[in-house]
């Protein structure tokens, strides 16, 4: 198991290499120039030039590539362009708001998704069955601003009962931080909780079929240790795959979601960055996120050996 | 427990929440905001902390809070002292000494000396197009002691003041002396000033948050009324946060629930929404317009041949692009307007015939044709996330389709157009022909911050016309020795430009505000601090 552990974090050193090499070469083609952004509109052509030789910009690919790799290699993401702050302060900075945002999310999702898929798939055919299906669809259809502007307008504007944006540091006390991510939660856990309670639903179905679920039966085992104890703990591995996969859909989401309710997260650090062209930024931010995905997918491998004794690193 | 009884408890549970949402507490974060703290969206994220190094219009309100000026204008863009004590003027106007006045301290603590505004003045120089006027004029300019800086001049230079108390586009902000120093090209990273307020280091979180706190040494000029930026600066708040919120609707409804007290900018739709709220007020936030412009490539076809640009002229209808910008109030537009903004002294009405007589799609196509076009590429490009620049590419889009044009439209983000608007390739080879943007009331004021009406080609903002009719004309106005010579040359120029047509105005338009109904004593003209306060 710890050789195999070690050869999965190993293994993550040439997938970010590549994405390091993806990113920096897709933002050098893609159009757009700090420069002309921090100029402002009423610079001169010639300030644009002057502004973008003082940052280097007008370094050959290589060398400017070069001089990141190298920048990164002792631990440096480099500094953004326009505020000058080094860029691991600005995502330190950034980090918290995005974290709590998919934990809180995660859990919400979690908590709601697997025993509304349970009970769809113990009632299969009944109304219970439906409405899971149901909104299910539902979440999969309605983009998440809209369910967030839903949200903000009843539960901010009309009941006044929680906040319309911001965020608060855990460090202010749990229900101020808690308050101001209820509806980012809900909004952007609404398309996670349809996931989850879909594929919930279609790997219990497969799994109440099962044999040893009419043996359980058999032996007179109550409802409740049936489904939770012996269907779910069998059906865990695709439904832990897809909470797994779904990190990536929360990182997406989590970037709409922090801009509708006005959250200091990565999410719009990155669409801030992408905007103006803050190279040095989007570089060091699409290297963590990727960084984090990859850990995910290594922790759910090895969650599948808590689920399945079959399964041996 | 049988399926009804389920059902019972549930609708139980369910009429019980909904009976009691309405008693339920109001949790803290709807509160009102505290008295001595304002809190507000403003137009954009602050992402430079340097005024000089870059002309975006949030650094240069970050200026203002944080840094002075030796002179400041008021609404009659009237140069007055303000870190000044007064001038003396020797030599016949060829040597201008400065006094600065008692009790002027920086942040740090460090007392303003006039060695820290000569080295603040020559950095601006450097970057600014009216100081750039200033140092083509200027022999030296050094510090007599710690109080005094003298100008030696080539000649007398009657808007010297005006060009230190310039309010936008890089003003002449004074900073200590070991910041002024740094390259006019290389961004400052402190932000320590002697104005009203001071910057939050510590809590500046850009894209989020910035915050500013009153600077409890400030002290303001004795006497005089706030108008623009000069006047007392009396700040009125301990604390004035900055909340970076890129959603409309979010602002909106954080204003609505007073999380906010004013939010600068709101789009014309969410101004529609505010009205009906009886604790937001909308108003102009400058009782001046900006002005929208159409800029042409002047160094390609199809727009380097003057014919074609004057075909444009009676296809304009100046009301459609601000209607596509502010809506349908006229109140809220002028499009009658020229290449100064309406309602300031260089505004007239000299050759204006053009754009306000009856306006003909027809006449446009003939006179294309008898300009030669021979269906050459045109290559329109805007941006899809700035409102104004949007709205008007949108408009003028649909207008070159009508005239006939053979239009190459490229709408992208805001960073895109502006890197594209740099090429000075033809079409053929990713060059560009027409751009709509718009630009503030102070810029169009008067020629000195005009560059659109500057006509020196490849030194020119971008498309580059070369008018040496209208550099002489900038020329002779610096020299002008009154208003009424000023305001002869203006409308010269505005002939000149309404043939030659470096760019052509498509109209202006009041830029709203929306504050909470308790505050008020805002000074107009922009977003400024001192002044305004909570009754």
């Amino acid at each position: 198991m710890f050789a195999y552990i070690v050869r999965r974090v190993l293994a993550t050193i040439p997938v970010m290499a590549i994405v390091a090499l993806f990113v920096f070469s897709l933002l050098y083609i893609a159009p757009g120039d700090p420069a002309a952004v921090i100029a402002g509109d009423q610079a001169t052509p010639d300030d644009v030039e002057r502004i973008r030789a003082s940052l280097g910009l007008d370094r050959p690919y290589l060398v400017r590539f070069g001089a990141w790799v190298w920048d990164i290699a002792n631990g440096d993401l480099g500094v953004s362009i326009f505020t000058n702050l080094p860029v691991s302060t600005m995502i330190q900075q950034r980090i918290e708001p995005t974290l709590s945002l998919m934990i809180v999310t995660l859990i919400l999702a979690v908590s709601i998704a697997v025993p509304m898929g349970v009970m769809a798939a113990w009632r299969q055919g009944t109304w219970i069955d439906r409405a899971v299906m149901g909104f299910a669809v539902l979440g999969f259809s309605v983009p998440v601003f809209v369910v967030g502007y839903v949200l903000a307008y009843i539960f901010a504007l009309e009941l006044d009962w929680l906040p319309v944006q911001g965020y608060t540091p855990l460090s202010r006390g749990f229900w101020p931080w808690f308050e101001n991510l209820i509806l980012p939660s809900v909004a952007l856990g609404s398309v996670y909780i349809a996931l989850i309670a879909r594929i919930t639903r279609a790997t219990m179905l497969e799994v109440l079929q099962q044999d040893y679920i009419r043996t359980a039966r058999a032996k007179g085992l109550n409802q409740s240790g049936i489904l939770f104890l012996h269907a779910l703990k069998n059906a865990a591995v695709p439904i832990i795959t897809v909470i797994g996969l779904g990190i990536a859909l929360l990182i997406g989401g989590a970037v709409v979601t922090e801009s509708v309710f006005a959250i200091p997260g990565l999410g719009r650090l990155t669409v801030d960055a992408i905007l103006r062209r803050d190279y040095p930024v989007i570089q060091g931010v699409v290297l963590l996120f990727s960084f984090i995905y990859v850990l995910v997918n290594l922790a759910i491998d090895l969650a599948y050996t808590l689920f399945d004794p079959r399964i041996r690193y | 427990m049988l399926r009804r009884d389920l059902l019972k408890t549930g609708a139980a549970i369910g009429g019980a929440a909904i009976g009691g949402a309405t008693s339920l507490p109001r949790f803290a974060i709807a509160q009102p905001a505290q008295n001595r703290v304002l809190k507000m969206v403003p137009q954009a994220n602050l992402t430079s902390l340097d005024p000089i190094w870059t002309t975006a219009n949030i650094t240069r309100n970050h200026g203002h809070m944080i840094y002075d000026t030796l002179y400041g204008l008021d609404s009659q863009f009237r140069p007055q002292p303000q870190m000044a004590a007064g001038h003396v003027s020797e030599d016949g106007g060829r040597r201008i000494i400065i006094t600065l006045r008692d009790g002027l301290k920086f942040h740090d603590g460090t007392p303003v000396l006039a060695k820290d505004a000569v080295a603040s003045v020559s950095r601006w120089m450097k970057r600014n197009p009216f100081g750039q006027k200033l140092a083509s004029l200027t022999d030296s300019l050094t510090a007599l002691d710690d109080k005094r800086l003298q100008f030696s001049l080539k000649r007398p230079f009657p808007l010297l003041f005006a060009a230190l108390g310039q309010v936008s586009n890089s003003p002449a902000f004074i900073m200590p002396e070991r910041l002024a120093s740094t390259d006019a090209f290389t961004q400052i990273r402190e932000a320590v000033g002697s104005g009203p307020f001071r910057f939050k280091a510590d809590e500046y979180n850009s894209g989020s948050m910035v915050v500013y706190t009153r600077n409890a040494d400030y002290v303001p000029v004795s006497s005089g009324t706030p108008s623009l930026t000069a006047g007392p600066k009396i700040v009125h708040f301990d604390r004035v946060e900055w909340h970076i919120i890129t959603d409309a609707a979010t602002s909106a409804a954080a204003i609505q629930t007073g999380e906010i007290d004013w939010y600068e900018q709101p789009p014309p739709e969410i101004q529609q929404l505010l009205r009906r709220n009886r604790n937001v007020r909308i108003e102009a936030i400058d009782p001046l317009p900006l002005t929208g412009i159409l800029r042409f490539n002047h160094l390609h076809a199809p727009f380097n041949n003057k014919k074609l640009r004057q075909a444009m002229l009676p296809a304009i209808s100046q009301s459609d692009f601000m209607q596509a910008i502010v809506g349908t109030d006229p109140a809220n537009f002028n499009a009658a307007t020229g290449f100064f903004t309406p309602g300031t002294p260089m505004a007239n009405d000299a050759a204006m015939g053009a754009l306000t007589g009856p306006r003909s799609i027809d006449r446009a196509k003939a006179l294309m044709q008898e300009a030669g076009y021979d269906n050459e590429v045109m290559r329109l490009i805007g941006p899809t996330d700035i409102l104004a620049p949007s709205a008007m590419t949108q408009v003028g889009a649909d207008l070159v389709r009508r005239m006939g044009f053979n239009a190459d439209i490229v709408l992208t983000d805001w960073g895109t157009t502006v890197q594209r608007r740099t090429s000075r390739e033809p079409v053929s080879a990713g060059g560009w022909s027409m751009l709509f943007t718009a630009f503030s009331s102070f810029d169009f004021a008067n020629p000195a911050a005009h560059f659109p009406l500057r006509g020196n080609g490849a030194g020119a903002w971008f498309g580059w016309p070369d008018i040496p009719k209208l550099e002489e004309l900038r020329d002779a106005w610096f020299e002008a020795p009154d208003l009424a010579a000023e305001q002869r040359l203006g409308r010269e120029m505005q002939e000149v430009a309404m043939d030659e047509l470096p760019y052509i105005p498509v109209g202006a338009y009041l830029s709203l505000t929306a504050l909470r109904s308790n505050l008020s004593g805002r000074v107009p003209g922009l977003a400024l601090y001192w002044g305004i306060k909570r009754d």
